[in-house]
């Protein structure tokens, strides 16, 4: 690869426009990853993704009845309708019944991808129209789409990043935030709705079946060496748009799919850091509580033979 | 003079159970009151229902004479929860869970100089120097401080605790005590949750004994039961006696900056 290779990908539109695109996503959906994984709803994306895709169908759908051109004009917009819905919905199950709130999903879910299926058929279509969602097709990003995924992703960075201390609390411990008088189910669905922008806006990167994976995976390696909430936010974004970029500037020479292969990237480097980690620790050990007082007091510092000494002696 | 919590006819009903029957309790401005109880008299039920964290059957609460709800003032309401296990999901400073402490219904960011409230916050329970330490690295004591600390950094009038001191190591205990000393000289109002009085038996006056319930007690403090606090019972500690806490000679609270 030389620097003609390179300049000729920059100065490609298409490219231009994926990597805007694959920037974008990969700022955006380690932010609300964070909030996922403190809220253990690490699963949460890859849910309302099933339900983006009968979106995506539904707006098939539509245009082909008002007989629209091309014919997937209102898929974007039917997948941000959808996933929003559906979001929302899965947030007002999670509050009302906690314990029949795992069923409640699981159907969301499954309604959802067999919604897509039945529907694009309706459409006219066939399932393989849906393969481009699934696993994303970033290569047919046009300007519009670019303009929407700019719009969205500044959405979701507005809200995840200028009020993350709210949704900190909230996701931290919704009690506190409660008996603190803040709007808790305001800030809960703001979460939701910020995971279905992003859902819909990465399903053009990585597809709907791998959103999660960057939502999740940058967070889960920047857990690794943070300490602070704010640095595992920051440092996941970092590495969002680092295997965004990378992975997609592999797949301009070679000719390997971009979503997974920026997916695999993410998972690589999760492997290589939960490996590496344990040889760059600074101190190997260290007591965590040194100003504790030692209350115990063990029978061999007093000088008297320990019980399991005088087990050996006899 | 106001009443700071005020509860009348309160009724919660949790999973089809009755847990509170009708409770009625007036904590004043200034006090210092005990729930007592056994596990499953219904005390933390009482704190977390006065704060609107589990929903009231029957019955009304008023804090600050407004009732539960967005009119009141939160910024003058401090709530200690039980402590919430911190050794997973994404890691958190305690300057970071702090501060988050700061927020309330009429304040959705946190102001500019948040930092040093939270290390002033900190050092009023004696972590000042554990600001930028992951909460998951410290110990149940400490954690539990934190919660304290997020509570005090907006400066409450009223502090509500749950079980502040259950399961904390000894000098957690005691640098808890020695600040809820402070806060109380200077008139902050405390309903605190306790299995046994222990190192706040001094601050004290009122306790409210609750029964399945309902409150069964309201007056004097009861005397520890002879087998703990009786002449014949010694306490036989492996290290010396820990200075009590110099009540008169306490330093200026620094929060108030």
């Amino acid at each position: 690869m030389s620097i003609n290779d390179l300049t000729s990908m920059l100065t490609d539109p298409l490219m231009q426009r994926a990597l805007i695109a694959a920037i974008l996503v990969g700022l955006a959906a380690p932010v609300v990853g964070t909030y996922l994984v403190q809220r253990r709803l690490s699963l949460l994306g890859d849910g309302i993704g099933h339900i983006a895709l009968t979106g995506v169908a539904l707006g098939w759908l539509i245009a082909n009845v008002m007989a629209l051109t091309p014919n997937d004009v209102l898929a974007l917009p039917g997948a941000v309708v959808a996933a929003v819905v559906g979001a929302v919905a899965i947030e007002l199950v999670r509050e009302h019944g906690k314990t029949s709130g795992d069923v409640a999903l699981a159907l969301l879910f499954y309604g959802g991808i067999a919604g897509g299926v039945l529907l694009i058929k309706a459409a006219g279509g066939t399932s393989a129209n849906l393969v481009g969602y699934l696993f994303g097709s970033i290569s047919t990003v046009t300007s519009t789409d670019v303009v929407m995924t700019v719009v969205l992703a500044a959405l979701i960075l507005v809200v995840g990043v200028g009020l993350r201390t709210a949704l900190f609390a909230v996701s931290h411990d919704e009690e506190f935030a409660i008996a603190s008088g803040l709007p808790v189910r305001t800030l809960n669905v703001a979460i939701a709705v910020i995971a279905a922008l992003t859902v819909t806006v990465a399903m053009r990167v990585v597809g709907v079946l791998l959103v999660s994976a960057l939502m999740i995976v940058p967070v889960a390696i920047a857990q690794l060496t943070a300490r602070s909430f704010r640095g595992t936010m920051r440092l996941a974004m970092a590495i969002g748009v680092v295997v965004c970029i990378v992975g997609l500037t592999f797949t301009y020479f070679q000719d390997y799919s971009p979503g997974a292969t920026i997916v695999v990237l993410a998972i690589a480097l999760y492997a290589v850091v939960a490996v590496a980690r344990p040889l760059f620790a600074r101190r190997p050990w260290h007591d965590p509580h040194p100003d504790v007082a030692d209350d115990v007091e063990l029978a061999r510092e007093r000088g008297e033979a320990a019980p399991e000494d005088q087990e050996a002696r006899r | 003079m106001t009443a700071a919590v005020r509860a009348e006819g309160l009724v919660v009903t949790l999973g089809g159970t009755r847990i509170l029957r009708g409770i009625d309790l007036e904590v004043a401005d200034g006090e210092v009151v005990a729930l007592l109880g056994a596990n499953g008299s219904g005390k933390s039920t009482l704190v977390r229902a006065l704060v609107g964290v589990v929903p009231i059957t029957a019955g009304r609460v008023e804090l600050f004479e407004r009732p539960l709800g967005r009119t009141v003032e939160w910024r003058r309401i401090g709530y200690v929860p039980q402590r919430v296990s911190a050794g997973s999901g994404v890691p958190a400073t305690a300057g970071e869970v702090v501060a988050s402490g700061l927020l309330t219904n009429r304040r959705l960011r946190l102001p500019r100089r948040y930092a040093a409230a939270a290390c002033a916050a900190l050092d009023l329970v004696g972590l000042a120097d554990q600001a930028n330490r992951a909460v998951r690295e410290l110990s149940g004591g400490q954690q539990q401080r934190v919660l304290i600390a997020r509570a005090l950094i907006r400066k409450p009038d009223l502090l509500l605790l749950d079980e502040p001191v259950a399961g904390v190591d000894l000098p957690s205990q005691q640098a808890f005590a020695q600040a809820l000393t402070r806060l109380t000289e200077q008139g902050t109002t405390v309903l605190v949750v306790l299995h046994e009085l222990g190192a706040l038996a001094p601050l004290v006056r009122r306790a409210v004994v609750l029964r399945h319930g309902a409150v069964v007690h309201d007056g004097a403090p009861p005397v520890a039961s002879p087998e703990h606090g009786g002449d014949r019972h010694d306490h036989v500690h492996p290290h010396p006696t820990a200075e009590p806490p110099q009540v008169g000679t306490a330093p200026e609270m620094r929060l108030n900056t």
